[in-house]
């Protein structure tokens, strides 16, 4: 059913309960944004244990210097699908598909997203790019299996000639305008949507962060959506913009991939970086320390992020290696500020260890160390040295892991607020312990074989004695990782419906955590006076109210 | 509006530099052309924001301290449900197999598309599916 949505805080009539559709009907035609975005949650959780699965296979194989559990082709297979699940079908699509969906419009006190029926479209694009890229495992040639960033002439029809590479240039096509449709829906909706007095400055820091991420997706994807097509036309239109025999150039791929793949870093950090962001303040009973420093860093990470692309290329040596080394390492400093950021809100602060508040501190310390071996990376001659080794894959993975780890302790934070109710703490805490332990010991194992000259992407390796070792570590650590999502999974069991959240479990500060758990159609009843970035905690605790920010914009 | 149309001027202006820079410095014509693409594609909708926000009434979302009161009235029209986002999706789920599996696929694709655009296009002018 149609609304017309007035907003009037002293009238409930507006906020009548919807009376749609029900049963499986309501989840096919809804256009609520809490619903899609619940249907995001629920897709990229399963991608992640697909992917998950996949990495599982790959460390077992990995186990031992000469591994029989699939042969050359399978494991091409295995890390082009779980590399591209991960990246493509999980991580992005939960921070702005699922969270971002369901928390953007409440935390600006919006009714829904400005678009809804694009942002159901978004929803169904993403399902279906999903289901085609997986269909490659189900043809006659397997999926794709030239790695995740199919690099030309790997994925010319004569080296990849099945239909699994197809589909993964379709299951792309069809998740980038996905994403595309969701970044115009994000920015119009926090343009437009905003509650009176949420300024620019008011808003959350998650919120702000899925702004820019927004703008970097319109950016970043459409270039990829255009490099997709342009392989396509060569795959199957006897165009040759990636292959030398017809005179093109090869690493244009690589430019255009990168193009996009580096602010894809961004658009698949900054979320979680905004999910860190809320959880430590709420947990650290504190304002979040520096507020506009953290907007500002923000904003600098994605202004740098669209001229770093080619560190990636270095070893190609047909790129700008000054610009691109000085370009990678200027982004230290806005992430630097983050974490100093993100410590300075802690600090003096009434921490409470909450599962959320672990996850989050060990995303920062994880991150850290990503972060850290990133600008290793960003010097040409330790990345020459490095270069396709298993250091890189460490380096990413570090990244990775730490943003699974921000995720985790997004859904402990905002689970209670979509679902009604609280996640067992025990069983969250004893999670928290088997990732973040299983996370370092999967990838320190990987930098000391990096370091060593072991490279990527091997379904076997000589029988170094170290190498054994390591990898062996390496393998037990993924085993811990896939145990701790077990765990997550136990925990939704055994808690369904048990404990009951009520609005505000966490004594939290911004907007969503003033209306119910979960929200009502149209998510507020009411909405408070808006005089600061904590509307909630203004009104929870008059006596401890925020100082107000940006009394001269407008 | 000020603060929307500054942050997307002052990123395609950073764009901007930073395009110059690298085109000058690399004479590599792919990532210019993508970094001045960028550049516009802020300077488009920011100088638009820009253009509009020295013309309008300050919003209640822009003005620190307004009142709720402020921001009643009309906000807009929200469809409760609807199956043409979905009959889209699996219409552009069919082309896209098209592509793969052979041209046949094209037909429930734009079919699907067809229906979803029109069936979609006339419940807008409806209001919505009631």
């Amino acid at each position: 059913m149609s609304q017309d949505v007035i907003t009037s805080p002293t009238s409930h009539e507006a906020h009548d309960e919807h009376h749609g559709p029900s049963g499986l009907l309501k989840w096919l035609t809804t256009t609520d944004h809490k619903i899609i975005g619940l249907s995001y949650t629920i897709t990229a959780v399963v991608m992640l244990i697909i992917g998950g699965a996949l990495a599982e296979l790959i460390r077992a194989q990995l186990a031992t210097s000469n591994g029989h559990l699939v042969s050359f082709a399978q494991y091409n297979e295995l890390f082009t699908m779980h590399g591209s699940i991960m990246i493509y079908l999980f991580v992005g699509p939960f921070a702005f598909g699922a969270l971002a969906n369901i928390i953007v419009p409440i935390q600006i006190g919006a009714p829904d997203m400005a678009f809804p029926r694009l942002n159901a479209l978004s929803y169904w694009l993403y399902l279906s790019g999903s289901i085609t890229m997986l269909l490659g495992f189900f043809t006659a040639g397997g999926a794709a299996n030239f790695g995740w960033v199919g690099y030309a002439p790997l994925t010319s029809s004569l080296n990849a000639p099945g239909a699994g590479a197809d589909l993964w240039i379709g299951g792309l096509l069809l998740t980038g305008f996905s994403a595309i449709f969701t970044g115009v829906n994000l920015i119009a909706t926090i343009f437009y949507l905003r509650a009176p007095g949420m300024t620019m400055f008011r808003m959350p820091i998650f919120t702000w962060n899925l702004l820019v991420t927004a703008i970097l997706i319109l950016l970043a994807f459409p270039v990829l959506t255009a490099g997709l097509i342009m392989l396509y036309a060569d795959r199957h239109f006897g165009t040759h913009v990636f292959s030398v025999a017809g005179g093109g150039v090869p690493v244009l791929w690589q430019h255009i991939f990168w193009f996009w793949g580096h602010p894809e870093v961004y658009i698949l950090a900054l979320p979680f970086f905004g999910m860190a962001t809320e959880i430590i303040a709420v947990f650290s009973k504190k304002p979040v320390f520096g507020y506009k420093g953290m907007i500002f860093a923000t904003i600098t990470i994605a202004a740098l992020s669209l001229g770093v692309w080619a560190h990636h290329m270095f070893t190609t040596g047909v790129v700008l290696l000054p610009f691109f080394s000085i370009m990678s390492l200027l982004i230290a400093v806005p992430t630097g500020i983050k974490i100093f950021n993100w410590i300075g809100t802690m600090w003096r602060g009434e921490v409470w260890f909450s599962t959320a508040m672990l996850m989050s501190i060990g995303f920062l310390i994880t991150f850290l160390i990503g972060g850290l071996t990133g600008i290793y990376l960003a010097s040409p001659p330790l990345d020459f040295f490095t270069h396709d080794t298993y250091f890189v894959v460490a380096h990413f993975h570090s990244v990775v892991m730490a943003l699974v780890l921000a995720a985790m302790g997004g859904l402990y934070f905002w689970g209670p607020k979509i679902t009604g109710f609280l996640l067992n703490e025990r069983i969250g805490k004893a999670q928290f312990w088997l990732l973040f332990i299983g996370t370092q010991v999967f990838t320190f194992p990987q930098y000391i074989l990096g370091l060593q000259g072991m490279p990527r992407r091997m379904a076997v390796y000589p029988l170094h004695h170290d190498w054994v070792n390591l990898n062996a570590i390496s393998s037990v650590g993924a085993v811990l990782i896939g145990i701790s999502t077990l765990l997550f999974a136990l925990n939704i069991v055994v808690s369904w419906k048990k404990y009951p959240a009520g609005d505000n479990p966490w004594d939290a500060q911004t907007l969503e955590w003033f209306t119910t758990s979960p929200p009502p159609h149209h998510n507020f009843y009411r909405l408070p006076q808006i005089r600061s970035e904590r509307p909630t905690w203004d009104h929870n605790h008059p006596e401890h109210k925020s100082v107000a920010h940006a009394s001269r914009e407008n | 509006m000020r603060i929307e149309a500054k942050l997307l001027l002052f990123l395609g202006l950073f764009f901007g530099v930073m395009c110059a820079v690298y085109w000058t410095w690399s004479l590599e014509n792919a990532g210019g052309v993508m970094m001045f693409s960028g550049m516009l594609l802020c300077f488009l909708p920011g100088s638009y924001y820009f253009w509009w926000s020295r013309r309008i009434k300050v919003r209640p979302e822009d003005n620190p301290n307004a009142t709720q009161e402020s921001g009643a009235g009309f906000v807009g029209t929200f469809p409760g449900s609807s199956i043409f986002p979905f009959v889209l999706g699996m219409g552009a789920f069919f082309v896209v197999l098209a592509l793969v599996f052979g041209i046949w696929l094209l037909v429930p694709g734009f079919a699907l598309a067809i229906w979803a655009l029109l069936g979609g296009t006339s419940e807008g002018r409806r209001g919505g599916n009631r």
